[in-house]
């Protein structure tokens, strides 16, 4: 028990200082909290429940643009200020800014769950593979929508004011918004799993006939736990809406083969289903994506083409799920009944 | 004694298979019924009917007094009837205890109470039933290990775990060690009385469902074939003519 104190101790301790002694790497971390982020949600319904979205993407890039336009509609009038043609200046008080982009994070994760349930209750009927293309046409259809809508700014996505004050303040700042949502992301996922809502997810991703025939509300669990995993691809979609002060809709917001399939990535690396393999695999994919873009320009999507398939067909469980089946006792898993335990 | 499952006049086929044809049955409260037949001959089809696996051609199925031809598998489990398969169905990839303990009855639980962990007497009643069933030594192995008689029993267990008013068992003994099966049969009788569920069986094992049943129905080519109490059905002619292959 003190061990895990320890633990925990340090780890909180590390994500506090991280930000000042490593300066040089401070948008680098942040960019790894939200790997770990839309990891950790993506687990909540592709390794818990076993449904593979490849949508959620669909959920970060809305989550963009509700907390864009929540923040300029405090402010201006929307259509105005992404309008092409017009070359009128907008300036942000701190207030409006700061406001802005509080109720804009927020309203994006309330804005992003809303959207899972409508959305949930149109895919669930499908399983399987089926489920993931229907999620990934969700989220191709919800990019060219927007990018075709010119109140929202159409193809050329929407400009945000930039921080108000010293800018590497700034980095600190984005880094403990992304920090504090993975945090929060995580101890949310460690409870979620523990309680019996979480049993339900388990055994809908086991055999979800079965659940059905016990009685289990399975439509119902499904829609909770997709809507609970886009608040959090929400707010962390929100925060990246002014962490990148630019974004359009294709490349960035709902970059489908970009961050959409990283997270996918993250999880099968680290092991799908269990609490810690996402946040592992997203430290592990993340390191293996910089220092190979870094290093091995040019070959850096040969590199992490062979990382998926060696993930796929030698490491099916991933990092943590090799950890459990070879040290059992680390995770408290209990084969040997009581009375064995007592008498050994 | 008052109905619990009534079957008005149930027909169902698949293309041109005639699965049920016109069958008229029911299942007294309180009491074990049998269902048997040869193979083929629509016992688990009529199950599967009840349960809401699929949709039946005409008829009537009642519930405790409501039509349940048209609900969903999840409603009709939400009332209290609950079914086990012939293929086993336990979760293979978990422990017996949290098989157990994703088995608490959903229906009598608000959402809220679905967020909470599992009390002490959640725990304990799952002992205490992995115990009835005889798998307690093996609590904390992955279901998917067990042998599949084993499973047989973990899904008896689970299915008590839930609390139904009804159990629809799909040939409990078939898989089990024979020495076992004795062991069985009283787990039933007394799942039947200790804990008051309504049990409909359907059994290959003549001895099983002979020393189980209070009423027992023969189905042969999806027809009813026979009905009455065990030692009736025993010497009924038409019963061991289709047994026997006279048909």
């Amino acid at each position: 028990m003190s061990k895990r104190f320890v633990f925990y101790g340090v780890l909180i301790a590390f994500i506090l200082i991280a930000p000042f002694i490593l300066p040089d790497f401070k948008t680098q971390l942040a960019t790894l909290w939200l790997m770990i982020i839309v990891a950790i949600t993506w687990d909540m319904t592709g390794g818990q429940m076993g449904y593979n979205s490849l949508g959620n993407i669909f959920f970060y890039g809305t989550g963009m643009y509700v907390a864009a336009i929540i923040a300029i509609a405090i402010a201006f009038d929307v259509g105005e200020y992404t309008n092409a043609f017009s070359d009128t200046i907008y300036k942000f008080t701190d207030t409006q800014y700061f406001l802005g982009a509080a109720l804009g994070v927020l309203g994006a994760g309330v804005f992003c769950a809303l959207c899972a349930l409508i959305i949930g209750y149109i895919t669930f009927g499908l399983r399987g593979p089926y489920f993931a293309i229907g999620t990934l046409g969700v989220a191709i259809a919800g990019g060219e929508l927007v990018s075709n809508w010119d109140w929202v700014g159409g193809g050329q996505g929407i400009s945000l004011p930039v921080y108000p004050y010293d800018l590497e303040g700034g980095k600190v700042f984005f880094y403990f918004l992304f920090a504090g949502t993975g945090v929060a992301a995580f101890v949310f996922a460690k409870w979620l799993y523990s309680t019996r809502f979480g049993a339900a997810l388990n055994a809908i991703r086991d055999d979800e006939e079965k659940a059905e025939a016990m009685g289990l509300h399975t439509m119902r669990y499904k829609l909770i736990a997709w809507s609970l995993s886009a608040f959090f691809v929400g707010i962390a979609g929100g925060i990246s809406a002014f962490q990148l002060i630019h974004f359009e809709p294709l490349e960035t917001a709902y970059q489908t083969i970009n961050l959409g399939i990283f997270m996918v990535v993250c999880v099968l690396l680290g092991g799908k289903g269990t609490l810690w393999g996402p946040v592992v695999g997203a430290i592990v994919f993340h390191l293996f994506k910089e220092v190979t873009w870094n290093y091995f320009l040019g070959w850096q999507w040969v590199a992490l083409g062979t990382l998926i398939v060696v993930t796929v067909v030698y490491f099916r469980d991933g990092i943590m799920g090799w950890l459990v089946r070879v040290r059992p006792e680390w995770f408290g898993i209990r084969v040997e009944s009581r009375e064995r335990e007592a008498t050994s | 004694m008052s109905e619990i499952i009534q079957i008005q006049g149930v027909s169902k086929t698949f293309g041109g298979v005639v699965a049920n044809n016109n069958v008229t049955l029911s299942v007294n409260k309180g009491d074990i019924t049998g269902l048997i037949g040869p193979n083929g001959s629509g016992k688990t089809t009529l199950f599967n009917s009840i349960v809401g696996y699929h949709p039946i051609d005409s008829g009537s199925i009642q519930f405790e007094g409501r039509e349940i031809s048209r609900k969903s598998v999840q409603d009709i489990a939400r009332m209290g009837l609950i079914r086990t398969f012939q293929q086993t169905r336990i979760y293979g990839k978990m422990n017996c205890v949290k098989n157990m303990l994703i088995s608490l009855p959903h229906r009598k639980m608000s959402l809220l109470e679905s967020f909470k962990q599992n009390s002490e007497q959640d725990f304990e009643k799952a002992d205490r039933l992995l115990e009835f069933v005889g798998l307690y030594e093996k609590r904390y192995l992955n279901a998917g290990s067990l042998s599949f008689g084993q499973q047989k029993l973990l899904e008896f267990a689970m299915a008590l775990m839930n609390e139904p008013t009804a159990l629809l068992l799909d040939e409990p003994t078939a898989g089990i060690n024979p020495t076992l099966i004795n062991g069985l049969i009283d787990r039933l009788k007394r799942a039947n009385s200790e804990f008051g569920i309504t049990l409909f069986v359907i059994e290959h094992n003549m001895r099983v469902i002979m020393n189980l049943a209070d009423r027992i129905y023969c189905l042969a080519h999806g027809e009813l074939l026979a009905e009455g109490r065990p030692e009736e059905i025993q010497n009924n002619q038409k019963v061991i003519d289709a047994y026997l292959g006279e048909h």
